[in-house]
């Protein structure tokens, strides 16, 4: 496994966002969280990077325990976050915002070029702004600058969140490429059908607890509903 | 022609001014700290430059040399021992406070090792040469060398700042310090770099103060009153402002002063109130957006 978490606990000051929640991502696959609003998607990214101040559980990253490991070092393991909402520096360049992604980053296949390649609607705005851009091709330079950080695990967080569906589309025909270079990719998505459709395997959060998991070909959507709604049968 | 003189040794007194800002204006930028203690810590290089004077005869000038990389120290070890501590909430109140405290134990400690006497440090001949432009107007050698180091030191951080890997980190960091951290970035090390940097300026500016005028263990939160001017008249976070800053203030001051001997100072203090009334961004702040 190259992501073990296990019996995880976070909180914000005294609320408690996940209870034992414990997640499994294998190398190569790629994994989507879903659940409604506030069931815990983004802390689970969050505990797994280490912004989460205050958690209990184990969190085993390559047969490495996390605990006590700072953000920054994480980085440099291959532990890479495309944080929600795209926190693009504003007085960066889309290129110095790149640059930034690969302050301590693994040596691996990603560059400049490789991601302006990947992703052109960037190449000819790079002396531009990083915030001067659309929605969309905000989001496209957030995953950008991540992978300028070779990531080993990937952790995409609402990627598609408040773009057009035609922007997200795009976005997502990104996706078999940066999985090819060898990264393992976990996803926060609201769009339960787009989740289904990129991940191999799909967890279910619901009030910080795993409501359901298994693979995403073997769920049917009564399975679903029940999950993310919180319905007993 | 007095007027013209007036303006060209405002000028050069502004490079002073502005020697001192920049440090101020680093530390802002980067980590939103607002470092009390600045001018007392210009005024300790002053001493450690005297300290080692009185030891060694050499030119004050040198001392730069042992100074700078010092104090460069002395940032790093104090932002990453203490500074870094106080940074940990919202809270913008724990850094002054701690700055505070730091500028009262840095001004007993030197009245205890170096005691109140005012002090100089002599750089010989060089200190009274000038260039004598016609005659009534003349720039000496020592307060242009002085614009010119303040010039060098700002270009070459502006140069850091936008061209180097440092520099996009810092830029980063100030903008969104938690998806800096993302990034891999060590804000505690980061931190501490911008403190030292800020610290060996700010050795700089204490060294020409040393030879330009005397000093005493009191006189540092002068020095960051006008330092502080500098900065806001310039406007927070940009270095071109700090240093036409530290220019306007400098002009001022001696304006006012060829009005009355007295009004030198208040005629600094009036400019950095107008432009707070007026133009509260700073004459090259970005405007502050509406919260």
């Amino acid at each position: 496994m190259l992501l073990e978490v296990e019996r995880v606990a976070s909180f914000y000051g005294g609320f408690q966002a996940l209870f034992e929640v414990s997640v499994q991502v294998a190398e190569g696959e790629t994994v989507a969280i879903i659940g409604a609003n506030g069931a815990g998607k983004s802390t689970l990214l969050k505990t797994v990077v280490g912004l989460m101040a205050r958690t209990t559980g184990t969190v085993v990253f390559d047969g490495r325990p996390l605990g006590g490991v700072p953000t920054h070092r994480r980085l440099g393991m291959g532990i890479v976050m495309v944080p929600e909402g795209r926190r693009i520096f504003p007085s960066l360049t889309v290129e110095e915002n790149l640059q930034v992604g690969a302050h301590q980053a693994r040596a691996g296949p990603w560059n400049v070029g490789r991601v302006l390649e990947l992703l052109p609607a960037l190449a000819d705005k790079r002396r531009r702004p990083g915030t001067r851009l659309s929605g969309g091709e905000q989001q496209m330079l957030a995953i950008g600058r991540a992978l300028m950080g070779n990531p080993r695990l990937l952790l995409l967080d609402e990627v598609s969140l408040g773009l057009a569906p035609i922007v997200v589309r795009r976005i997502y025909e990104a996706m078999p490429e940066i999985i090819s270079s060898g990264a393992t990719v976990v996803l926060v998505e609201q769009d339960v059908g787009q989740a289904l459709r990129a991940a191999d395997r799909v967890y279910c959060l619901l009030e910080g607890r795993v409501a359901l998991q298994g693979r995403s070909a073997g769920l049917t959507r009564q399975q679903l509903s029940d999950a993310y709604f919180g319905m007993r049968a | 022609m007095t007027w013209l003189n007036d303006v060209v040794q405002g000028l050069l007194l502004g490079g002073l001014y502005a020697l001192f800002a920049t440090g101020l204006s680093l530390m802002f930028g980067v980590m939103r700290l607002v470092n009390l203690a600045h001018g007392d810590l210009s005024i300790v290089a002053a001493f450690i430059a005297l300290a080692i004077v009185d030891a060694v005869p050499v030119n004050p000038l040198w001392t730069v040399l042992v100074v700078v990389p010092l104090m460069f120290g002395v940032g790093y070890l104090l932002q990453r021992g203490l500074l870094n501590f106080t940074l940990r909430g919202a809270d913008p109140l724990p850094p002054v406070l701690v700055t505070f405290g730091l500028s009262i134990i840095l001004q007993n400690l030197l009245l205890e090792s170096f005691s109140a006497d005012s002090q100089g440090l002599d750089a010989g001949r060089i200190e009274d040469a000038s260039i004598r432009l016609s005659d009534r107007l003349a720039i000496g050698w020592f307060p242009l060398l002085t614009l010119l180091v303040a010039i060098g030191v700002l270009v070459g951080l502006q140069l850091v700042i936008s061209r180097t890997r440092l520099g996009r980190a810092f830029r980063a960091t100030s903008d969104d310090p938690q998806a800096a951290r993302l990034m891999g970035i060590d804000n505690r090390h980061l931190f501490a770099v911008a403190t030292g940097i800020a610290l060996a300026t700010v050795a700089v500016a204490g060294l020409f103060l040393g030879i330009r005028t005397t000093f005493t263990p009191s006189v540092g939160p002068t020095r960051l009153i006008f330092a502080f001017e500098a900065v806001i008249i310039g406007g927070l976070g940009s270095l071109w402002g700090t240093l036409l800053g530290g220019l306007v203030l400098g002009v001022a001051q001696t304006l006012g002063a060829q009005l009355s001997p007295g009004w030198g100072v208040l005629a600094g203090h009036l400019v950095f109130l107008a432009v707070l009334a007026f133009r509260p961004a700073g004459l090259l702040g970005k405007p502050v957006p509406a919260q």
